[in-house]
This record gives structure tokens, C-alpha cells and sequence, in this order.
């Protein structure tokens, strides 16, 4: 067994060319192979790779698809993500347990099946929804749940648990996915792309010199649409400017916040535009080579993107002088995450593709200065790809003509939570909150959560702002709270999620998101008093002031944003103690022990 | 003449704090002009006589008595200060913190080297107060306005405080009186 493990472990390892850089591809595979990456198994992949066996250990524990202790031939990660605890997480959760016999956590004696949590997979808007292996399951329910063990107990084959296929690719092939798109409203600049002709906007961009293409995007006004907004233009010229042997382009496909699900259904309706994209950045920026990152909970579309580039090597659109341009080289590779949300940072999905632990690092330099291997690189959401198209297929007048004042074109939503029609919906931007949860139905929305967890939660005062960069910002994510629901559960929710993907490095982020947790759950027992307010407002501040990236930046703005909108929920929680005992402090349960070791009772605080 | 009335308590501690209070010097006739001691291990009244416009607490909060001074404190006194590093995070006592109490006694009473306890009990008597589970700092038991750290904190700092606190002004410790290594 030994051996076996030994021998096909190098020949993993030598199938990525003993490249370090392939590690992250290498642990998957170890880890698919064996179910888990065990201890022999990091010291011989360390050995073939020549790095140091830390370097291999930390990767393997910082990623939430790979384990050194043994899993289940099978895992079934349940997402608990919020709006699945809204859409009855609990009650299935309940099922799977009680159907296997083992908590969270826990592998099946028999060594068959494997059950734990996992935040956000991009499936709000057919909640609840669970990864079995690669394979999704969707629209769950406690029924469902109990089958599911069945079927894979009877088959261990996670591919029976689809039954009906989803919608458009969803049902292709290579996919076969019950997964629904559910595209509510198609817009004028992404979605119409599945009308024009495929492949015209790359020829019109390879007429052009590079400068020109950079150009036509700066006209275009056209800024990121991971949420930042930082204009795309500016981006490549950047990139293009800086000195570098080589440069490249990287797809950012990491949509871990929660409640984002845009990127999905792009992925699969849309992939062989989103690559025409990144050739015409490469083209632009002057890159060689793109690198896909997707999230490792898409896997499921793995092989159809892989079969999308091989179909587009083949007509000569990558490769070796793409569409007969003159010395235009250029292909694209797809690096498969493994799970951690905080690799949606471009700088941490830099070190995710570099093959390590998803890191953040230290800007400056910006990835356009050194950026993947210390080249100059260029990060561009999946949604930015389409826009350059259409920019390009319509021109960059009438789409800077589109949306408000700061942000033209327009954005795709990714609507989930208490509404009657959850899913896609592309507006341009200025569209206000007011018209959207007319649209979704829910216009008693109590709270709408924009931009995921890390951007604002908003109340009905400020359902008259509208969706753009310059006002409430988003990556796509819009979840939507009903009456029925308690804030500072959500809010907890949240903060739980921040302090379970904080990749440890800055004290602020790892310790004060820790911190923030505790008081807002003093509050929420009735224990709090109004300095806690204060303080939680200090210390958020001084979190989001301290962290060396986006995630530590943000993580208190589900506590800070509620602070400012929802005071009174707050203030009606909280009190003043001036005399007396803390809330917090209950004299009887510290006395206990004591009382039972000495055998007698306090003679100061009877009870 | 009403001058303002000082409380202080020693809690669980080594009594430190206290000694640094001393430790202002010939300054102590003067805040004898500026305040009114009323309970004080300094003057040995046992029992609050009046409600008192400071307070000063110094050690952690290990025992019930502890906890009942605390809260006699917290009554009877407009600012309630938290004096010295046990009294604001625990200090050396909450190092018993990470061991279940029961361990503690035992190590104390029956199984340490140089323990003589023939009956083999943990002392129980109704004279000795009871021990919490676990050292608390004085915040967590009530409600502290003002954390004064340091072991002790320098008598510099205390008259500092004290004078800017009965002067009502804000409070401006120098460098060299908030650096502690």
C-alpha cells in the first residue's frame, strides 16, 4: 500500500512536471486519490517538487477541499451560508444526520461518506443547496436529504443523485448539472452577447494596435465589476506600461461572497465570450498567457470550460498567432481553486495560482507592477471580460452612454434571500433598490444586504439610493431580509463567516473579527450596555484602519453598516448597569464549583 | 468644608497598588488638603460611612468576598477606578486560569510535595470565602470607569490621575509614566 502510495504520488507530481507552481493542482489530486493528503504523502510530494515540506504542510491545511486527517470517499459539504439557514438548512442539516449517524464533521464508520459545512457555493437562488464530491445538489429539502444517503450508499456514485437537468448548458454533456441559471432579466450589455455574432469583437480589437484597444475601454468608462470599480482601462495601460519579460492576464473566477452567484451562470452560459475577452486583454495588455482561476466549487464546469479553450484552440482563436495575427500568441489555462474565500482577493488569488496558501500580499507593488511570479499581471472579473465585448461590438459611445453618472453600463445582480424570484437580473446602473425589490418581488424587504458580506446592510429609509459605484456598490450580491427576520442574526452570521476565512496574518483582522463577534453576541443575549455601541464602533473602525487587505477591511461592515442603519435594534437590546453586578457576570455559576469541592453553600450570595 | 471622599480596596493581589498610593511621598499631605479618605486599608475604616466621590480598587477578583467588596464599591462610589495590572487584566492569579479549580485545591491541600493534611480535606470553613472558578477581572464583575495599568503603576501616575480626575480635567500621562518594560 505503501509503495503504491509512493509510486503514484511521483507520478502525480511528475505529471505537472515536478513544477511547484502545479502544487495546488497536485494536492487536489493526492487528495482525490487517497482522501486525504497525508503526512508520507506531503513529504514525498515536498521532495519531488524540491521545496521545503512546510511550504507543502501549510498549503494543505490553509485550503477547506484538502485534509491531511482521511475523508470520506464521498463528502457531502452542506452550504450554511445565510440564506440557506433561511431557506430551512437547519431541518435538512437534521436529515443528513440522523440518515448517516454522524455529526459535522464526522466520516461514516465504514469509511464511505463524509459530512461538513461549507459557507457560500454560489447557489443562493436555489437554496439549500450542498457539494457531494464535485457534483451539486440543489433546492433541498429533508426528503431529499434521505435519498440522497440512499443513493449514495446504493451507487457511491455522486453522478445518480441528478435527476433533471438544468436549464441552457446546465444540461450539456460535459456539465449535466441540475443547476438552474434562472436568468430573470437579460440585459443590454451581458447577457444580449448570447445574440451577437461570437468572435467579431476579437477581429475588430486585432485590427487595432493594443493602445487603440485601451483606449476604446477608457471611452467607455468601463470599471471592474468585482465590486471595487477601479477603472479597467487604467488597469491594462498599467499593466501594459510596466516592465516585464512577460506579463499576463488572470480571470478572476473566485465569486466567494456570499450571496454572489453571477459569475456561475456566466461560466456556463457565456464561457466562450468570457475567453474571447481574455484574449482581447492579453491582446491589449501584451500577455502571452491567461489563467482562469475558478473556484473550487465550480468544478463542476471544469471539463466544459476545458473543452471550450480546446474547441477555441483548434479554430485558431488561442495558440500560436491567434485569428492570423502576426505575432499574437496566446492561450489560456484554467487553475481550479480549493476552497477559501479569501482568494477572491487579487493578491491572495495571485499566491492561490503561484501554487501556495492563498495569501495576501503587500501592495505596493500592484499586481500590474509584479504581479503572478513577479511579472506584471493583470486581474479582471469574469462580468469586466463580457463588457469588453460589448464595448467593442457596439462601441464605447453607446456604452458609456448606458447606467449613471460614475459607473456606466450595467451590472449583473445576483438576487437571493426573501423575494419571490431569486436569480440573475442584469440593470444598468443607477437602478434604485426600491425598483429592484419591486421587480424580484419583495417589496416588503425589511433589509437588503448589498455587495455580500462585506458590503452595507440598508433599511427602507435608504431604499430610494441606487446601485452604482459612487453610491451602494456591489460585485453582484443583493440578499434581501423579510420582516420576519432578526438583523443581528444575519449580522452574526456574517461575522462568524469573516473570522472562519481571515487568513490569520494581520492581529486586527484575526483577532478583532473575533473580538467584534463576542460583544455583538453579549448584545444579542440581552447582556449589553450602550458602551458596548461605542466600542464596537471603535474597534470596527480600527479593524477595517489596520488589515493589510480587502477582507480585513471590510469584515466589520455588516456590524458598522447596521450600526448606522438599524440603531434602534441595537439600542432597544442594550442597558445601562451603573450599580450592581455585570450582566455578563452570574455569581451563582462561578460560585459552583466551589460550593461542590467544599461542600458547602456561599453564606454571602445565597440562593 | 466637604472635601471629596476616596475609597480604597485591596482585592486579591499582593497589595502593591497600595504601596505605590504610600509612595507619593511628603504629596500625601497635600491630597490629605484636596480629599477625605472614608474606607481604606490606609485608615482601617472597615465599612463605607458616606457615598464617596472615587474609588480605587486594586487586585483581581478571585473569591466571593472579593466579588461583595466590588459590589459595595460600585454602590457607594460616583468613579470607580481599576488600580494596577490584577485589577484591569488578572495579573499573576488568573495564571491559575487555565486549571480546573479542583486541581487547584488539590495541588494546594492534598497532593503537593510539601503538604501535611492528615484528614485529607480541602478546608471548607464558612470563615474562609469561597474561590470563584476562575480569577475575573474587576470590569468583569462590575462596571469600571477608569483602568490605571501597570505593576504597580508608579505613584507619579496614581497622584497624576487622582489630581487631574478631582480637578476634572483630562487625564495627560507622559510617556515615561505608560511605559512598562
Amino acid at each position: 500500500m505503501k509503495k503504491e502510495m509512493e509510486s503514484t504520488v511521483k507520478n502525480i507530481c511528475r505529471d505537472s512536471g515536478n513544477d511547484k507552481i502545479h502544487l495546488l493542482d497536485i494536492l487536489r489530486r493526492v487528495q482525490n486519490q487517497f482522501g486525504c493528503v497525508s503526512d508520507e504523502a506531503i513529504d514525498l510530494i515536498a521532495k519531488s517538487l524540491n521545496i521545503p515540506r512546510v511550504d507543502v504542510e501549510s498549503t494543505v491545511t490553509f485550503y477547506s477541499f484538502l485534509s491531511k486527517e482521511p475523508k470520506g470517499q464521498i463528502v457531502i459539504r452542506l452550504c450554511n451560508d445565510i440564506i440557506d439557514r433561511m431557506n430551512g438548512y437547519d431541518k435538512v442539516a437534521k436529515a443528513f444526520r440522523e440518515e448517516l449517524g454522524i455529526d459535522f464533521g464526522e466520516t461514516t464508520k465504514d469509511g464511505k461518506i463524509s459530512l461538513e459545512n461549507t459557507p457560500c457555493i454560489g447557489m443562493c437562488d436555489q437554496a439549500p443547496a450542498a457539494l457531494v464530491n464535485g457534483e451539486v445538489v440543489t433546492y433541498l429539502s429533508t426528503d431529499r436529504a434521505r435519498e440522497i444517503v440512499k443513493i449514495l450508499r446504493l451507487t457511491g456514485n455522486p453522478k445518480k443523485l441528478v435527476q433533471r437537468l438544468g436549464d441552457g448548458n446546465n444540461a450539456h454533456e460535459l456539465v449535466k448539472s441540475m443547476v438552474q441559471n434562472n436568468i430573470r432579466r437579460a440585459g443590454e450589455v451581458v447577457f444580449s452577447l448570447a445574440e451577437s455574432q461570437p468572435n467579431i469583437a476579437l477581429e475588430k480589437a486585432l485590427a487595432m494596435s493594443p493602445v487603440e484597444v485601451i483606449n476604446e475601454v477608457k471611452t467607455a468608462r468601463l470599471r471592474g465589476r468585482g465590486g471595487a470599480g477601479f477603472p479597467t482601462g487604467m488597469k491594462w495601460e498599467f499593466t501594459r506600461a510596466a516592465n516585464g519579460d512577460k506579463k499576463y492576464i488572470i480571470c478572476n473566477a473566485d465569486e466567494g461572497e456570499p450571496g454572489t452567484f453571477k459569475d456561475r451562470v456566466l461560466l456556463t452560459e457565456l464561457p466562450d465570450r468570457i475567453f474571447e475577452g481574455m484574449t482581447i486583454a492579453g491582446y491589449a495588455i501584451g500577455a502571452e498567457e491567461g489563467i482562469m482561476y475558478l473556484r473550487g466549487e465550480y468544478e463542476y464546469l471544469y471539463n466544459f470550460l476545458e473543452a471550450t479553450l480546446e474547441k477555441r484552440r483548434k479554430d485558431g482563436l488561442l495558440g500560436k498567432n491567434v485569428m492570423g495575427k502576426k505575432e499574437f500568441n496566446f492561450d489560456i489555462r484554467i487553475q481550479l481553486g480549493a476552497g477559501a474565500y479569501i482568494c477572491g482577493e487579487e493578491t491572495a488569488l495571485i499566491s492561490s495560482c503561484e501554487g501556495f496558501r492563498g495569501d495576501p500580499k503587500n501592495r505596493p507593488p500592484f499586481p500590474a507592477q509584479r504581479g503572478f511570479l513577479g511579472y506584471p499581471s493583470c486581474i479582471n472579473n469574469v462580468e469586466t471580460f463580457c463588457a469588453v465585448l460589448s464595448i467593442l461590438d457596439k462601441g464605447a459611445g453607446w456604452f458609456a452612454e448606458l447606467g449613471s453618472r460614475g459607473s456606466a453600463g450595467t451590472k449583473v445582480l445576483s438576487v437571493s434571500g426573501d423575494c419571490q424570484s431569486p436569480g440573475i437580473y442584469e440593470y444598468p446602473f443607477g437602478i434604485t433598490i426600491k425598483k429592484l425589490l419591486k421587480d424580484v418581488g419583495a417589496e416588503d424587504a425589511m433589509a437588503v444586504q448589498v455587495g455580500g458580506a462585506s458590503g452595507q446592510m440598508i433599511g427602507e429609509k435608504d431604499y430610494d439610493r441606487i446601485i452604482c459605484f459612487d453610491d451602494l456598490a456591489t460585485g453582484g450580491s443583493i440578499m434581501i431580509f423579510g420582516p420576519q427576520r432578526n438583523i443581528l442574526e444575519v449580522v452574526d452570521y456574517f461575522m462568524e463567516f469573516f473570522i472562519e476565512e481571515s487568513c490569520g496574518y494581520c492581529t486586527p483582522c484575526r483577532v478583532g473579527n473575533v473580538v467584534l463577534r463576542n460583544y455583538l453576541q453579549k448584545i444579542i443575549s440581552g447582556k449589553g450596555e450602550p458602551s458596548d455601541l461605542d466600542f464596537l464602533q471603535k474597534l470596527g473602525e480600527n479593524i477595517k484602519a489596520a488589515s493589510r487587505c480587502g477582507l480585513g477591511q471590510t469584515s466589520p461592515n455588516p456590524i458598522l453598516s447596521t450600526l448606522k442603519n438599524f440603531h434602534p435594534v441595537y439600542a432597544a437590546m442594550v442597558r445601562e448597569e451603573t450599580e450592581g453586578l455585570q450582566p455578563t457576570f452570574d455569581i451563582q455559576a462561578a460560585l459552583r464549583d466551589s460550593e461542590a469541592i467544599t461542600g458547602r453553600k456561599s453564606v454571602l450570595f445565597i440562593h | 468644608m466637604d472635601k471629596p471622599k476616596i475609597a480604597t480596596a485591596a482585592l486579591t493581589g499582593c497589595f502593591g497598588c497600595h504601596m505605590s498610593i504610600l509612595d507619593i511621598d511628603d504629596r500625601i499631605l497635600k491630597l490629605i488638603e484636596l480629599v477625605d479618605f472614608n474606607k481604606s486599608p490606609i485608615n482601617d475604616i472597615k465599612e463605607f460611612t458616606t457615598r464617596c466621590r472615587i474609588g480605587i480598587v486594586e487586585g483581581a477578583c478571585a473569591t466571593e468576598e472579593n466579588v461583595e467588596v466590588l459590589k459595595d464599591f460600585r454602590k457607594h462610589c460616583d468613579t470607580l477606578i481599576a488600580l494596577g495590572d490584577c485589577a484591569v487584566m488578572g495579573g499573576i492569579n488568573a495564571m491559575r486560569n487555565t486549571i480546573p479549580l479542583k486541581e487547584c485545591l488539590e495541588e494546594a491541600y492534598l497532593n503537593g510535595p510539601s503538604v501535611y493534611n492528615p484528614e485529607k480535606k480541602i478546608p471548607g470553613d464558612r470563615e474562609i470565602p469561597l474561590l470563584l472558578d476562575r480569577v475575573y477581572t474587576c470590569s468583569e464583575v462590575v462596571k469600571i470607569d477608569f483602568k490605571l495599568p501597570g505593576c504597580p503603576p508608579s505613584a507619579d501616575t496614581i497622584w497624576t490621575a487622582l489630581v487631574a480626575l478631582l480637578e476634572n480635567r483630562p487625564l495627560e500621562l507622559p510617556y515615561e509614566l505608560i511605559k512598562y518594560d
